[in-house]
């Protein structure tokens, strides 16, 4: 085994962390904005709009990731008024366009946990809230949606560590990310096992420290799902 | 003595849910200081009614109109009313404290922040003025030293005393009670009864749609007997259920002893 080479190449495949660290808490960022409005779209009484959020859904679900940065790669600079309008100092640069191409497939994919997740909120907390002349926003805010983000973050969890893999498809638009490193790596020396064994153990560790990490927001936002408290003592300082 | 100002009137209630008409009618008013039960066999609209006068339900047509403001309601697209000002909606429900029978405490919160949530956020008041206040209700309900136990971590009862004080916790004008101990083990339906007397004792106003006859016999000065969603039988709770004129009303007493 070649230990220098494999530590040389995991030098110059973190290098390519950033990036893919860019790319994967701006689309998930985006992503999640995007997924809240097609679900609250989805689940609105207006079967026009509902109806094209759901076909939106439908595509981008339904077409691989790889299709979908082509598409917007090659695809939409064929269009002159979209190379004449403001959009193209966006789309001509690959960035912009993996942006995009994740954010997309995201937003199509967070929008059904986030529907799941509202859904499953029990009616009878909501007619609490009513009950008490809440509504609206503060309704949504105070107990909708925290009631969701509990039953919907598992699920999301899993979609994020889709997406840390996913970025290595920005590498076919020319973006050196980890992947994209690697490639060009593998065409100077030809030794595609161990430098992909490498990045492969790099997507491995990020997707540890993730899954960790969603592992430890669960916890903390779920304190009704574990065991009861120890008895509080009389007279004992409010924490709240 | 005068009679003590009304809390609440319901005049000539209807609600439909698709073809089945539940409330054909129903007017009742409450003073301040009644204590109304509310029997009827299942499906005879006790719950709707309820939930018709904080609009949780919307009534067809009819009137509701608590401490002298009546819900504003326009006619809508269905033909149906609705209800005008939905800001008014919330502050009339902000008046009036609901139990459910499945208690519906909200999960993600503990007692003690369950019972603080609407005073903070729906009336604005100071966080720390209603901590003080909500320890105050929740050792009146006994439960105090659970203040920190999220709703999973009570018993049935634990969970009902909870929900009353996050009712009172409003100070709503009415109290309504709909099946308070429906959901309950046998051996838990006395602690809820408990707190519901003494409430009473103090004085509250309060609908309450229950199955439990002594309870409702003991605890209230009025008894409303619904039946397939008319007023059958109303009075003193010793007449409608000790003596009921109405043969219906018999039968059904009589299925409850």
């Amino acid at each position: 085994m070649d230990l220098p080479f494999l530590w040389n190449t995991a030098r110059e495949l973190i290098a390519g962390v950033p990036l893919m660290f860019q790319l994967v808490s701006l689309s998930l960022a985006l992503g999640l904005v995007l997924a809240t409005l097609v679900a609250l779209v989805r689940l609105s009484p207006w079967p026009v709009l509902s109806g094209v959020a759901y076909g939106y859904v439908y595509v981008f679900r339904g077409t691989p990731l790889l299709v979908q940065v082509f598409l917007i790669y090659y695809g939409l600079g064929q269009f002159e008024w979209i190379r004449e309008s403001f959009l193209w100092i966006f789309l001509r640069q690959p960035y912009w366009c993996a942006i995009l191409a994740l954010t997309l497939n995201t937003g199509a994919y967070g929008s059904e946990i986030i529907r799941g997740g509202l859904q499953a909120v029990p009616w009878g907390q909501v007619e609490a809230g009513r009950a008490c002349g809440m509504s609206g926003w503060l309704l949504f805010r105070r107990i909708t949606l925290p009631i969701a983000v509990r039953q919907a973050l598992p699920a999301y969890g899993n979609e994020m560590i889709l997406m840390v893999k996913a970025t290595s498809l920005a590498s076919i638009i020319t973006m050196l990310e980890i992947t994209g490193i690697a490639q060009r790596l593998i065409s100077q020396t030809y030794r595609a096992i161990e430098i992909l064994l490498v990045a492969g153990a790099i997507y491995l560790l990020i997707n540890f420290l993730l899954t960790r990490a969603v592992k430890a927001l669960e916890h903390w936002l779920s304190p009704h799902l574990r065991d009861a408290p120890a008895p509080v003592l009389p007279n004992a300082a409010l924490v709240h | 003595m005068p009679p003590a100002p009304e809390a609440l009137a319901v005049t000539d209630l209807h609600k439909s849910f698709g073809p089945l008409e539940v409330l054909k009618g129903v007017s009742l008013t409450a003073n301040e200081g009644d204590v109304i039960s509310i029997i009827g066999a299942s499906g005879s609209g006790k719950s709707t009614l309820l939930r018709c006068i904080n609009l949780l339900e919307v009534p067809d047509s009819g009137q509701v109109r608590v401490a002298g403001e009546t819900i504003a309601m326009r006619p809508a697209r269905d033909g149906r009313a609705e209800p005008a000002d939905r800001r008014q909606v919330d502050r009339i429900r902000s008046r009036l404290g609901m139990v459910f029978q499945s208690f519906n405490l909200w999960s993600h919160l503990t007692v003690l922040e369950n019972v603080i949530e609407a005073p903070v956020h729906v009336l604005k008041r100071p966080r720390a003025e209603c901590v003080t206040d909500a320890m105050a209700l929740l050792e009146k309900v006994g439960i105090a030293e659970k203040r920190d136990h999220y709703p999973a971590h009570l018993s049935g009862g634990q969970q009902q005393r909870a929900a009353i004080a996050r009712a009172l916790a409003m100070m709503p004008q009415v109290l309504l009670f709909d099946e308070p101990t429906s959901a309950l083990d046998p051996e838990l339906v006395g602690e809820v009864l408990r707190v519901i007397r003494q409430l009473a004792r103090e004085g509250r106003t309060m609908l309450i749609v229950t199955h439990e006859m002594g309870f409702a016999r003991e605890v209230s000065n009025r008894a409303i007997f619904l039946h397939q969603g008319r007023v059958e039988e109303e009075g003193p709770p010793a007449q409608v259920l000790g003596e009921p004129r109405s043969e219906r009303c018999r039968q059904f007493i009589q299925s409850h002893l």
